[in-house]
């Protein structure tokens, strides 16, 4: 539903409960596929949080990202309430900015969404840094970077359901 | 309220207000976790969430592994069993000489009155995927509490000490390396008897002793097994060998690289170690041992570094 001023414009379809909750759980399936180095591997749950929190802030929020948060978070055995709290920060900031988000095409929508999840994933860094932990190196942020180029199509992916089918119906009056 | 806005534009509080609340709460778990561990009762309700979404998420990979072990060729196994065969010859052997040695050892620990040796008992298992965490070097492995996996066990592989287990959940545990920077294995110098405490180097995946004399009497080749004063690991397993010692006059102590023995990075079949990991009373016989918290405090604060 881009409202850009040359952008067409579709009605979608109300989106369902079920398509949201089917989406979170294929996020966290794929975030807990055995990555090889998930330095390199964005983050899926995190892309699709920014998604529903842009497109529908009223029924996606910082409650549902923190409660993701803390499942990835023991899934992952990794310290209790890292992600909890950048999904939340992640959430508040996407649902500020989903007006004007939500303004441009796909591909400076993507521009937007990169320094989002690149400011969660330095905040699980800040969490870990303070509790002792090493920095593992700048190579955390492709992850970030390589989410935010995978929005156009989590964009077209998660809007699917909600698309009508395209029938122009040629003997209707207007 | 008069005059509050009409039902219709109630969202409940605002933004902010539920960012300050949901970051103060994480804030707090943070804090509850990293400092005091009272969180592990939530993290396993919530692991229990995931897990199916795990099972799932690994179940293609298991069964890619499961098809390419099926589909071995029959002389790449033939080869492999006469391997195998010599291997268990050779292990044989040996184990009869430990067998009598430690029957005698047994003997003349009764003779000085030093309390007896726990017997542990062996789980073999099967790392699964490497741990989740950029921020700590870990392995996932598929046993568990259910087949006798208790927290802190010391995990062996063929040629030395891999790691600690260093939390078990039903089906999986997870286990520490010992290259974490967060570790520390008490070891002691084969050659010479030197006992120092290996810790875990990180990233670079060697250990570093610390805390030696400059004159200590160790060399680069020196082998380092665990002194088993500390009553988590067994004494006797080799851990690594040296292979850069560096004394400079400008600091106090040594600075001990070695490299680890076991297949920290590479493997896939670990031995559990489980059951007892109390020190036997005075134990040794020679002189009294004082519980030792293994990692000093300023380091526990990493989640992964908890030594019970």
């Amino acid at each position: 539903m881009a409202l850009g001023p040359d952008s067409p414009q579709h009605i979608l379809r109300p989106v369902r409960l079920s398509t949201i909750a089917t989406s979170f759980a294929i996020a966290l399936l794929l975030d807990f596929l055995p990555w090889k180095d998930l330095r390199l591997t964005p983050d899926f749950v995190a892309l699709v949080l920014v998604f529903w929190c842009v497109r529908q802030p009223r029924l996606v929020g910082l409650g549902i990202g923190w409660t993701l948060g803390l499942v990835i978070d023991a899934g992952n055995g990794v310290l209790l309430g890292q992600h909890a709290l950048a999904y939340a920060l992640l959430a508040f900031l996407a649902i500020s900015l989903s007006r004007r988000i939500l303004w441009f095409g796909l591909l400076q929508q993507a521009l937007h969404i990169a320094p989002l999840l690149a400011f969660a994933e330095a905040v699980t860094a800040l969490v870990r840094l303070a509790a002792g932990a090493e920095f593992p190196g700048w190579t955390i942020f492709v992850g970030p970077l390589i989410g935010a180029l995978l929005w156009p199509l989590a964009s077209v992916l998660l809007l699917a359901p909600q698309r009508r089918r395209v029938n122009p119906d040629e003997t209707r009056a207007i | 309220m008069e005059y509050g806005p009409p039902p219709f534009f109630k969202h409940g509080p605002a933004p902010v207000v539920r960012l300050a609340f949901f970051a103060s709460l994480s804030l707090a778990l943070l804090v509850l976790d990293a400092r005091f561990h009272y969180t592990e009762g939530l993290r396993n309700v919530l692991a229990l969430v995931a897990y199916p979404l795990q099972r799932i998420a690994t179940a293609p990979s298991e069964l890619g592994r499961r098809i390419g072990d099926y589909f071995a060729t029959q002389s790449a196994l033939r080869e492999e069993n006469a391997q195998l065969r010599a291997r268990m010859l050779a292990a044989l052997q040996s184990a009869q000489r430990n067998e009598a040695a430690a029957a005698e050892g047994e003997r003349l620990r009764r003779l000085i009155e030093a309390g007896e040796k726990l017997k542990r008992h062996t789980i073999p298992a099967e790392i699964i995927y490497a741990g989740r965490d950029p921020y700590a070097l870990k392995v996932v492995v598929d046993k568990g509490t259910q087949h006798g996996v208790v927290p802190g066990s010391p995990v062996v592989d063929e040629a030395g000490v891999v790691g600690q287990v260093t939390r078990a959940h039903a089906f999986t545990s997870e286990v520490t390396l010992i290259t974490d920077k967060g570790q520390a294995v008490p070891v002691q110098v084969l050659r010479s008897g030197l006992r120092a405490i290996a810790f875990g180097g990180g990233s670079s995946g060697l250990l570093e002793l610390r805390f030696m004399a400059p004159n200590a009497e160790i060399g680069d080749g020196d082998r380092l097994v665990t002194s088993g004063i500390d009553g988590t690991y067994p004494a006797g397993l080799p851990v690594a060998t040296v292979v850069s010692v560096e004394r400079d006059s400008a600091h106090d102590f040594a600075r001990v690289l070695c490299k680890p023995a076991g297949g920290v990075d590479r493997g896939r079949f670990v031995l559990v170690l489980s059951g007892a990991a109390k020190p036997a009373p005075n134990f040794g016989g020679a002189e009294p041992v004082k519980p030792r918290r293994l990692v000093p405090r300023h380091t526990r604060k990493n989640d992964g570094a908890r030594s019970r």
